[in-house]
């Protein structure tokens, strides 16, 4: 079974996106930052991550590039999950090393399809 | 509304369409046509019904099987049909056109762009194996309002997010106030023109490839027959027909025989 790492600072968002994620057979984990997250990478790297841009302490940019100087940390396929809806924030976030990126509001057959086209389902 | 009102509504863009509002779309007639009734200053849905029995205005009945006939798709809408198209269907056509270079396809309903639009950015991408090549696809729907919106090529984020890779995205659109505008080199490969299917095909040209995707299970028996009868008239003998998945010309004609493996396409008999 394939593990993702949701990384929101909503609880609301993390459970919608952790619903959707165990119906497509994922076994999920949960981080409110981009340092719990970095911290969970850490111990161990999940097969993908839904990222959110805004949040406190370390943003989803900010964990992304730490993400991917750690060891074993271009592995993850990283999909943001962002209300950051213009080209300039989407560019930035390719240059950083996402993988795919999806526009809030998201509902399951954005996150199906964008799953799929990136090699997760 | 009342029974005879949707039978009313039915029968109007059956008769100018071909299409049939089933029961389970009934629904459907509320939503699309009180737009329709309060451009022309109709409040409800009753007063329009009533204006339409009192004197049959041709403007209102073109407005009501517009509203009807018009479907919100998705870029890439099942990507199935667009893998099997570029992975199988266009190398084989690179192969046998070799000597004309010339390529012509016919989404036959078009809607509001999406699908002429997907088949543009596949095209795009094999510019390369294309080049010196003619490359030309038409796109037609019943409904002005589509089609207007097609050549607009302006996406809401909803429509382009779900079937359209993010780096396909960032190539091939702009942003415009929060939507998507396609760019010009891809808009410029599609033509676009109105046309009912239940018209005459002879003054569209001969075709290699024709998408005719979710639009037949809208239509009666004998009309589905004769409309892929008549596409098979405008195809070239190694031709492929694209159906919706919903779709078959099994039971329906034998102009047509399903191509094994490639699911929903389907070759001249």
């Amino acid at each position: 079974m394939k593990t993702v790492l949701i990384v929101d600072d909503s609880k609301v968002i993390r459970m919608v996106a952790k619903k959707i994620l165990q119906e497509l057979d994922f076994e999920t984990e949960e981080a409110a930052d981009g340092q719990q997250a970095l911290d969970a990478c850490k111990a161990s790297m999940p097969d993908g991550v839904l990222l959110d841009w805004n949040m406190p302490i370390m943003d989803g940019l900010e964990y992304l590039k730490h993400l991917r100087t750690l060891p074993g940390g271009d592995a993850p396929i990283v999909i943001f999950c962002t209300t950051e809806n213009d080209i300039e924030h989407i560019q930035e976030a390719i240059a950083a090393g996402a993988n795919e990126y999806i526009m809030k509001p998201f509902d399951s057959e954005i996150i199906q399809a964008k799953f799929g086209q990136v090699g997760l389902l | 509304m009342s029974p005879e009102d949707i039978d009313l509504f039915s029968r109007i863009v059956k008769e100018r369409s071909g299409l049939i509002i089933t029961p389970n779309k009934a629904y459907l007639l509320e939503s699309r046509l009180l737009p329709v009734a309060r451009r022309h200053e109709l409040g409800r849905l009753e007063e329009l019904a009533t204006a339409v029995r009192s004197s049959k205005r041709e403007d209102l009945l073109e407005d009501i099987t517009e509203a009807m006939t018009t479907n919100e798709t998705f870029l890439f809408r099942d990507t199935g049909p667009f893998d099997r198209f570029r992975d199988h269907v266009m190398p084989s056509l690179l192969e046998s056109r070799a000597a004309t270079k010339t390529l012509r396809i016919w989404c036959a309903a078009a809607s509001t762009g999406q699908e002429p639009y997907s088949l543009s950015i596949i095209l795009m991408e094999m510019a390369s194996q294309l080049a010196g090549w003619k490359v030309e696809i038409v796109g037609t729907d019943i409904s002005n309002e589509a089609l207007n919106k097609a050549k607009e090529g302006l996406y809401t984020q909803f429509e382009v997010q779900r079937g359209l890779p993010i780096q396909t995205l960032m190539k091939y659109f702009t942003q415009e106030d929060g939507s998507w505008r396609i760019s010009e080199n891809i808009r410029q490969m599609v033509g676009y023109k109105k046309f009912n299917l239940l018209d005459s095909f002879s003054g569209l040209g001969r075709f290699d490839v024709v998408f005719c995707r979710n639009v037949l299970i809208y239509f009666e028996q004998s009309d589905k027959a004769q409309i892929l009868d008549r596409v098979r008239a405008q195809m070239a003998n190694d031709g492929s027909l694209f159906l919706g998945g919903a779709e078959t010309v099994i039971g329906v004609t034998d102009s047509f025989k399903p191509i094994p493996d490639l699911r929903g396409v389907y070759s001249p008999a």
